[in-house]
């Protein structure tokens, strides 16, 4: 196990070393202050930007700290509305066959729709860019967790149903102590999916509206045509979504269960 | 018949939706019979007779399509408390703990009851199956026959008006299965509960029971019999293999099950055989 660990882990490092040499063939052919930027160059715009990630000069001219943070406040608002919204209409769905093929046509029509789609209508009728984007975030990250959940909840053996029936729990502990924990695994894969779309969404969405956050400053620096700070910008977002990908895989490990 | 009637089951008929859609099939139809308060009665049939739903329908979990069953002078009408159920699966919940499957029990059994209280009740508890120091395991860390100890103390714990088995030994192995019958017989013994079983091991039903009623085979399966046990307990099962009322009940109740159980329904049988179900509404 040790061995394949060490392995595994050599060849990581290889692979990323190739991917790099490979960056810096293709653009040292081109002239200085045409093509991609190398990672030498990518590098020392990451060390600036690091030294003072959190700076505040402006409107156009922020941290990616400051800017990363911007992102994820919108994610968690976002987020958690629609992981409450999609777990408690989830269980009603998983829990009742009827109400689930009644409502089943519906999301699976508004499922495929692009979070982005959303936009027109939630900026004409909030009227406010930043709350539109917090509504786009929450369109993103609905559908996962509600399928994940009414399935789930669906898929809970009778018996543990039984018992709870059996017990006269009452509904708010039968929901805490039977449902929820039954199906805790198949949500926490929702929730898992949800955040990365979530993620994925949000840059889009800060394009759009521009002010803060990760997404308008990819947009910004494009315009300044530094694309130092929008490769260094790409990786950020890669690394801040595998984390949060990683959190929702321990949340998995501890409410796992072997039946 | 008993002279009281503790539970009883009032002409119980069950149908379910044919399997093809159309019409129904009848499971069972006009079982009646009744338990005395601290009896120990066992159904025993062929699978198929319906007697897990007559069970389920005891508990409350299922609906009969005629009848009714009556505890203590009251309908059934829904599952609850005082009928525990010990499950053939077990159903544990595999993400609590052994102690928390219990407390859960517990503490829906004597909801006034403090924290402190509770978990001295759930402790002896689990003292009295012997799983002390198993008591922070998960179901899927112990043997079958240790999570069946975990099913009946937690059944037993809620101190029930009526403990339901269904066929609660048939996942576990030979050897541990004698032994925690006769946990289940000490616990009875000690609680005095009225215990309604299923199964389709005869010695398992010689051994447990005041009185065996023996089903016919479904579909439009009936109570054919009930017999006595008049083996006096505490019932040893060494001694059991020479005892002349041993011997003569299995002899009889193992005819029942390969002639009896079949005989006035080879039509049934037949059908059920090539698979077609026999349905109601025979236009």
């Amino acid at each position: 196990m040790r061995r394949e660990r060490a392995a595994v882990v050599g060849l990581t490092l290889l692979i990323g070393l190739g991917l790099l040499a490979a960056w810096q063939a293709a653009v040292s052919g081109t002239p200085r202050g045409r093509g991609l930027p190398g990672p030498a160059a990518v590098a020392r715009t990451a060390a600036e930007m690091l030294a003072d990630p959190f700076y505040d000069r402006g409107p156009n001219d922020k941290g990616i700290g400051r800017q990363l943070l911007a992102s994820l406040g919108r994610l968690v608002v976002g987020y958690a509305a629609a992981s409450v919204a999609a777990v408690v209409l989830g269980v009603a769905l998983g829990l009742s066959p009827t109400l689930y093929r009644a409502v089943n046509p519906y999301v699976q029509v508004l499922k495929p729709v692009s979070p982005l789609a959303w936009m027109p209508l939630f900026l004409y009728t909030i009227r406010d860019s930043g709350w539109a984007a917090v509504l786009v975030i929450f369109m993103s990250s609905l559908w996962p967790t509600l399928a994940n959940t009414a399935f789930g909840v669906a898929a809970i053996k009778r018996d543990y149903l039984h018992v709870a029936a059996i017990l006269q729990l009452s509904w708010w502990r039968r929901l805490l102590v039977v449902i929820l924990p039954a199906a805790a695994p198949a949500i926490v894969a929702g929730l898992r999916i949800a955040v990365g779309s979530a993620w994925v969404a949000i840059v889009a969405a800060e394009m759009l509206i521009g002010g803060t956050g990760i997404g308008y400053f990819v947009w910004n620096e494009w315009n300044n045509l530094a694309l130092t700070s929008v490769i260094f910008a790409i990786l950020a977002i890669g690394v801040i979504g595998v984390l949060l990908d990683a959190g929702f895989v321990r949340l998995g490990r501890r409410l796992a269960y072997s039946e | 018949m008993t002279a009281v009637a503790y539970l009883e089951i009032d002409h119980v008929s069950k149908h379910f939706p044919a399997p093809e859609g159309e019409g129904e099939v009848c499971v069972f139809r006009d079982v009646a019979f009744s338990l005395a308060r601290g009896e120990f009665l066992t159904v025993i049939g062929h699978s198929g007779c319906g007697k897990s739903t007559l069970l389920n329908i005891i508990a409350g979990l299922e609906r009969p399509t005629a009848g009714g069953v009556v505890l203590e002078g009251r309908e059934v009408a829904g599952p609850g408390i005082d009928r525990m159920v010990v499950f053939q699966s077990f159903a544990l919940m595999p993400w609590l703990s052994v102690f928390d499957n219990i407390r859960l029990a517990v503490r829906a059994a004597h909801r006034d009851w403090a924290r402190r209280r509770v978990d001295e009740h759930v402790r002896r508890y689990v003292e009295m199956v012997g799983l002390g120091g198993a008591e922070r395991k998960r179901p899927a860390q112990l043997s079958g026959g240790m999570r069946q100890r975990v099913g009946l103390a937690r059944a037993f714990s809620t101190d029930p008006k009526v403990l339901l088995l269904d066929e609660p030994f048939a996942q576990i192995d030979a050897l541990t299965r004698g032994v925690i019958q006769d946990e289940l017989v000490r616990m009875w013994a000690a609680s005095r509960s009225t215990v309604f079983m299923v199964t389709h091991d005869v010695d398992e039903a010689i051994v447990l029971s005041d009185r065996i009623a023996l089903m016919t085979s479904g579909p439009e399966a009936r109570l054919a019999e009930i017999v006595d046990v008049k083996i006096p307990r505490p019932r040893s099962r060494a001694a059991l293999v020479d005892d002349p009322e041993y011997l003569r009940l299995r002899a009889h109740v193992l005819r029942f099950l390969v002639e009896g159980a079949r005989r006035g329904a080879p039509e049934r049988e037949l059908a059920a055989s090539t698979g077609r179900a026999p349905v109601l509404s025979r236009a």
